[in-house]
């Protein structure tokens, strides 16, 4: 503490912080790239004065004083400078000099990132490192009776379908009288989940949207992506691409004034409309965009001002009831693109997910639900919604489909789970596992966002600030000096790199259960897990 | 694995016959147990192929039971074959009390009924006795059809056989379907044993389903009673063909289209494209992931086998005009019909259905490629 500072309460030591960064004398070059990447700039360039004291060892020399100057790093310890722990000034260190290091003990910050009555707004994912999907075992191996498949030779029918599909006896009667059949999507069943055109940098979106293109047209993958709530850029609504990209809409309706505009000239249908209700990460609020992310160009897709911030409501403010919203909405946009594109709602998952699945099943133009469970990420939203609101995926896309099985409507609507899959990394065996509970598919954002652009977000806290555009990585950022940083074939090359290694994990954990011909959706007597209470809930075997 | 064998006959045959073929397929199942569906009878049934036969097996309590229950129902016995057994029973073999095998007259009530009407009544009848004989352990129950007899019994086939003496000349048929067990639980569920049964359809299987949980799932949240009651993953394959036959109103063709669809770019090639499109998805919960060789039996007595779509149990189909048997093993049909033209023998690979009709002329082989018959 510098000797005139304040001692105010919200004074706060480097040891209060959450990251504190060691740094390295005898290392450092001073060659300033540290202080230059760091997006918050919580280090600085720092001017030290040492003293020294030197004695002789003769009694008679008095001992002197020396006093040095050097130069090196200082942490910011002001709340709004705080290190954000993404670890940038180690990446461009040439000598490994310095690195953020998680506090040992809970930080002082979390009582002061307040200033001004604002609570804390972040980007990011939940900050807990549990996962209940790591859990689950796959647990029934073919053995004997029914020899193992062989994942690297057999044939695998690793697909989904995202459509309204009609009970047999109905299609069959449809295809004798010649009726509507709702539209139905084979996809493959991982779906990189919404991330809008505004959260993610350009770079970063056409990045994806190579990857998928590539996946589909020349390895045969009907990888399907959403595209958030943000609008689409023109020129992909009107390619032939548009069929592999999920068009959203939300309650602040941004960019459905170009989709709608660019109707008429699209040359293909999109692959669906997903109307989102709620997300996982902050369940029962709108989406966010702020301000700092709204440039020129985002403001042009969403028909907006610049540099404002962009709240979506938490409800489709323009009908009276979820029930009401669910079936207008999907009329309407069914009917915008002539009942050719199923249109799917996308919901919070919550404990009254089944009045909504309910009221869906009885929508004949429901063509699906996705379940977005707590442990979803988010471009921004308030910390308290993050870390307290939601409800876990597991137990709710098992009450779902066990709900429609019980009503014999369980391939009628399909069920998407998203919202923490490979949180930890293990992205294939949470997906097989919520497909064996009863989702059709799985939906995913975060796992896409580290494997393809290295987005440094942990479950520690970590980095943090894809809110304020100024991710250090060019993901979600709208500044072109931060996202020229992310080269968008390289993004490419890593979603091909993900969903092929997806796809052979996921047939790794399918061909010993004996599986290939269909995906095993509700496939629950695989799975085990060692904790009798879930298994109970979870209505699968309970093992240790 | 469990050994198959089905025999289509013009002329009346012994289920010996079968039998015999279990024997000489012994190495590949491990005498726990024998399952026999006849149908097409022969013998005192020839001349009662409307009435409705009970076949099952009876505590003293329980056919007391029994027959109050279908007394009060007004089912008159019309023919009665006498199962009577030694005092020992074969290692193995439970000592029962009585194996009932016997012919109704439909109650009076039911006159006028039509064909529908009965099969549905015939059908919740079986259940509920069924459901009567677990409640007190004193009744099985496999089937109550007409011109349909079945025998299930823990314990090795030749033995139960020579015990249950099954070639007597009452039992012979012109359509027998029998399967050795290779038991895979220690205790044996009689209901768990193959051949099953659902008015009129009949199936039986080798290998493992490893899709029985949402099939098992779709099946039993049709709202249709018979799809219930399930102690065996293979006897889904009957409720599927049941299913598909009945309640969607397509042909046998249309079965292998419906537990094992062609992969897309196949179905695109095919000449009912959109409409298997459609079948794939509608019916995507029946689809089976085998090893299963699938041996059945349709109620104008045609009998087919079909193979899953990848693993491929045995399965071989050989005989002549008016004799034909369907075995999962070779040596098991060289039992059977021993002269015959072996070059003729037909193997069905991942996408045939092979079929031998009524009439017994030939071996009709659709393949999932050919065109389909039109829907009615």
């Amino acid at each position: 503490m510098y000797p005139k500072r304040s001692l105010t309460p919200s004074t706060l030591s480097v040891k209060d912080l959450p990251w504190q960064i060691s740094w390295d004398q005898g290392k450092c070059t001073l060659c300033g790239r540290c202080t230059a990447v760091c997006p918050v700039q919580a280090i600085e360039l720092g001017v030290f004065r040492k003293r020294e004291v030197s004695t002789e060892i003769n009694l008679m020399s008095l001992p002197e004083n020396n006093i040095k100057i050097w130069y090196g790093i200082r942490q910011k310890t002001d709340p709004a400078y705080r290190c954000v722990g993404c670890a940038m000034c180690n990446l461009v260190c040439p000598n490994n000099a310095i690195t953020p290091i998680r506090s040992d003990e809970i930080d002082k910050l979390r009582f002061h990132t307040n200033a001004g009555g604002q609570p804390r707004r972040r980007g990011g994912r939940r900050n807990n490192t549990e996962s209940l999907l790591d859990q689950i075992k796959f647990i029934r191996i073919s053995m004997l009776t029914d020899p193992a498949l062989d994942a690297g030779r057999h044939e695998f029918e690793i697909r989904t379908m995202l459509g309204r599909i009609l009970s047999p006896e109905e299609n069959l009667l449809r295809i004798k009288e010649n009726g509507w059949i709702p539209p139905v999507r084979e996809i493959y069943p991982l779906i990189i989940g919404g991330m809008s055109f505004g959260a993610l940098s350009p770079n970063m979106w056409e990045g994806l949207q190579m990857g998928v293109a590539y996946l589909n047209e020349e390895l045969g993958m009907p990888v399907r992506i959403s595209t958030g709530e943000g609008g689409c850029p023109p020129r992909l609504l009107k390619s032939r691409f548009i069929k592999y990209v999920i068009l959203q809409i939300a309650s602040g309706y941004f960019g459905w004034d170009e989709i709608i505009r660019a109707i008429p000239e699209m040359k293909e249908d999109p692959c669906a409309i997903e109307i989102k209700y709620g997300q996982g990460a902050k369940p029962g609020d709108g989406g966010l965009l702020m301000w700092y992310k709204v440039n020129e160009l985002i403001a042009a897709i969403r028909g907006v001002p610049v540099g404002i911030n962009l709240p979506s409501p938490p409800t489709h403010q323009t009908k009276y009831s979820i029930e009401e919203a669910v079936a207008k909405m999907i009329q309407s946009m069914s009917m915008a693109w002539g009942f050719r594109v199923p249109v799917c709602p996308k919901i919070s998952a919550t404990s009254t997910t089944l009045a909504v699945l309910n009221n869906l099943a009885r929508n004949p133009y429901a063509a699906g639900l996705a379940i977005d469970g707590e442990d979803g990420g988010t471009g921004a939203a308030y910390n308290v919604s993050m870390d307290h609101m939601g409800h876990p995926i597991a137990s709710n896309i098992r009450d779902a489909y066990l709900n429609l099985t019980r009503i014999g409507k369980q391939n009628e609507i399909p069920l998407f789970a998203g919202g923490g899959i490979g949180k930890t990394g293990n992205l294939a065996a949470n997906a097989a596992a919520l497909i064996m509970l009863g989702a059709s598919g799985v939906q995913t954002g975060k796992y896409i966002m580290q494997a393809a652009a290295g987005c440094l977000g942990s479950e520690s806290d970590r980095c943090n600030i894809c809110n304020i555009g100024l991710c250090p990585k060019g993901i979600t950022s709208q500044d072109p000096r931060i996202y020229r940083r992310l080269d968008p074939e390289a993004v490419a090359q890593r979603i091909v790199d993900v969903f092929l290694s997806f796809d052979t994990e996921l047939k790794k954990i399918f061909a010993p259960l004996g599986r290939s011909t269909s995906l095993p959706i509700g496939m629950s007597d695989a799975l085990g897990i060692d904790d009798k209470s879930a298994a109970d809930r979870l209505h699968i075997k309970y093992v240790v | 694995m469990c050994r198959l064998f089905a025999i289509t006959s013009n002329e009346p045959l012994s289920p010996m016959i079968a039998m015999e073929s279990m024997e000489v397929m012994k190495e590949g199942h491990d005498g726990s147990g024998v399952g026999l569906m006849l149908r097409d009878l022969a013998g005192p049934f020839e001349d009662m192929k409307d009435a409705p036969i009970l076949s099952g097996i009876f505590t003293k309590n329980g056919i007391k039971r029994f027959d109050t229950f279908m007394v009060d129902l007004g089912f008159m016995t019309k023919y009665k074959l006498s199962i009577k057994v030694s005092k020992t029973p074969p290692p193995e073999t439970p000592k029962r009390d009585m194996y009932l095998i016997r012919a109704y007259e439909y109650p009076k009530e039911w006159e006028g009924l039509s064909k529908e009407d009965k099969a549905q009544k015939l059908l919740e009848l079986r259940l509920q006795l069924r459901k009567m004989g677990e409640e007190k352990d004193d009744m099985i129950v496999y089937s109550f059809w007409p011109d349909v007899i079945m025998i299930k019994e823990i314990g090795d086939p030749m033995q139960v056989a020579r015990f249950l003496d099954l070639g007597r000349k009452e039992l012979w048929a012109r359509v027998i379907l029998a399967q050795g067990r290779q038991n895979t639980n220690y205790s044996i569920n009689l209901y768990a044993c193959h051949p099953f049964f659902i008015q009129g359809y009949a199936s039986m299987t080798n290998g493992e389903n490893t899709a029985f949980i949402p099939i098992r799932d779709f099946l039993e949240s049709r709202g249709f009673p018979g799809y219930s009651g399930y102690q065996s993953d293979s006897e889904v394959f009957t409720h599927i063909l049941h299913y598909t036959t009945t309640q969607l109103g397509l042909g046998i063709e249309y079965y292998k289209h419906v537990i094992t669809p062609l992969k897309d770019e196949d179905i695109n090639d095919h000449h009912d494209a959109d409409f298997l499109k459609h079948l794939k998805h509608s019916c995507r919960p029946l689809i089976i992931d085998g090893p299963n060789c699938v041996i059945g039996s349709l109620p104008d007595n045609s009998v087919f086998m079909v193979q899953d779509r990848k693993k491929l149990r045995p399965g071989v189909i050989g005989g002549r005009p008016g004799l034909y048997a369907f075995s999962s093993e070779m040596c098991g049909l060289d039992a059977a019909i021993p002269d015959r033209d072996k070059s003729k023998d037909f193997q069905p690979m991942y996408l045939d259905t092979a079929i031998v009709g009524p009439d017994r002329k030939e071996v009709f082989v659709c393949t999932q490629k050919d065109p389909l018959p039109p829907l009615h």
